[in-house]
């Protein structure tokens, strides 16, 4: 077996032309995907017996929250990649993912926060995953504050990267830890977003949803990584001929 | 033998810091300072107090164990005994190891003796004192463990008190969660020993994997 596809994605100027080669065939699908989901989602599926309407939300905020800790396991082991092998594209690709990330995070938040104004009768209630959701969020502001926080690019890759490490660790024990508070003070909820069986109207939408956003997080990633790589290598001879300056 | 070398990097941390004895009663004042704002801001009647005690009680704690770790690494990192340390060929683990345990003895044992007090004058009853002793034991040598980390990562970033927070109150939160708790029940006089137990289990994750942690990042902030 030979690695050289593996020690190419090394080179700052092989993955910049792979990420452009790459993007619109993450961006297209993407956006037939969630065009299709908000279609099926939105006008097709029935709405819920308990929820009414409010259950179309689900549709924004279930694939959001999804990407929020994909997007973290992403940044966590791509700084591990890095980390370990000492790869640079690596940690331009964690340093790329977590504004993403933190933006999916906003974004599951502030439906969250919809959904529950018509369901809870008001905006924000501790509820265990709205609650592990804002943690998780002040773990992407903690680790964005970190790389702003250290000038040099590679302290800040590495050091960003371990506390991404020391976070993965940690965020599955946040999650149950918040999941066991909430349980002392309020019953199980009655309205569950995770019913074990859904009518297939509602789950084909939600799975073309979740796909097409993580294809979107491709597509906004590849672009992230070209700008990031960019200005990462800006004083690098090839820079010039790609950009023809 | 590399326990020499932690054990002698214990040793001398206590004694510098025993030579500044004012530094080591900040925290403590901070904590007292602390839990005495909630009477004057919320009531004094005991009644409510003590329905509040056990969050007033590790809120006061954990903001008092971050405000110490600024203490941690700084004075090493300014006059280069971090880099020695790094150079030594002993094992950066477990010369961390030995700094936070050292940090634990300076301001963790201190808080854990002086949390009682505080209680009891939130109402507490004398009978929750050996459970409060020990859940805020537990708790806090996974504060130092955490917190070790987090003061790493910021060595040579200046201000990094803001940023110093923000990085190490997500992960303590866990922390926060099963002491409230376990004070609580202590407070009501109900059996602890579950949220106890996962204390423990904390204490011991971070004492397992902490040092490591904090060695990665000191390694790299000398880079």
């Amino acid at each position: 077996m030979t690695w050289t596809w593996f020690h190419r994605l090394g080179s700052p100027p092989y993955v910049y032309a792979l990420a452009a080669r790459l993007t619109p065939w993450f961006a297209w699908p993407a956006a037939l995907l969630i065009l299709g989901g908000l279609w099926g989602g939105l006008v097709l599926a029935p709405p819920d017996y308990q929820q009414g309407e409010g259950v179309r939300i689900l549709y924004v905020h279930a694939p959001s929250a999804w990407m929020s800790l994909m997007v973290y396991t992403s940044m966590a082991i791509a700084g591990a990649v890095g980390l370990i092998w000492r790869i640079k594209v690596a940690h331009a690709v964690a340093a790329s993912c977590a504004p993403i990330g933190a933006s999916f995070t906003v974004a599951a938040l502030v439906t969250g926060a919809l959904w529950g104004k018509p369901m809870w009768g008001t905006y924000w209630e501790w509820d265990p995953r709205l609650t592990s959701e804002l943690i998780l969020l002040f773990l992407y502001l903690g680790y964005m504050g970190l790389r702003t926080g250290i000038e040099d690019t590679q302290r800040a890759d590495r050091a960003s990267a371990v506390l991404a490490v020391v976070g993965l660790v940690n965020v599955p024990i946040i999650h149950y830890s918040v999941t066991w508070w909430n349980s002392l003070h309020q019953a199980p909820s009655v309205m569950r977003l995770a019913k074990p069986s859904m009518a297939p109207s509602m789950l084909i939408p939600l799975l073309m949803m979740l796909l097409g956003f993580t294809l979107l997080f491709g597509a906004l990633l590849l672009v992230r990584l070209r700008g990031e790589i960019l200005s990462r290598e800006r004083a690098a001879s090839w820079i010039r001929e790609v950009v023809g300056a | 033998m590399s326990l020499d070398a932690a054990w002698l990097a214990l040793l001398r941390d206590l004694q510098l810091a025993f030579r500044k004895r004012g530094q080591l009663v900040q925290p403590l004042a901070f904590f007292a300072m602390v839990t005495m704002l909630f009477p004057l801001a919320i009531s004094p009647e005991l009644s409510r107090l003590r329905s509040i005690a056990p969050g007033v009680l590790w809120v006061a704690a954990l903001l008092a164990s971050l405000l110490a770790l600024e203490f941690l690494f700084r004075d090493d990192a300014y006059d280069g005994t971090l880099e020695q340390y790094a150079l030594s060929g002993r094992s950066l683990t477990g010369l961390m190891f030995a700094k936070t345990v050292a940090h634990w003895l300076l301001t963790g044992l201190p808080l854990t003796l002086m949390a009682p007090l505080a209680a009891l004058s939130l109402g507490a009853p004398a009978a929750s004192i050996p459970g409060i002793l020990a859940a805020v034991a537990a708790g806090t040598v996974a504060l130092s463990l955490i917190g070790s980390i987090g003061a790493a990562l910021t060595l040579g970033i200046k201000r990094s008190g803001a940023l110093l927070s923000l990085l190490i109150l997500p992960l303590s939160l866990p922390v926060l969660i099963f002491g409230a708790r376990a004070t609580q029940l202590a407070i009501n006089g109900s059996p602890l020993l579950p949220p106890l137990e996962l204390l423990a289990a904390l204490a011991v994750l971070a004492v397992t994997l902490a040092p490591l942690a904090a060695a990665a990042a000191v390694r790299i902030s000398l880079e």
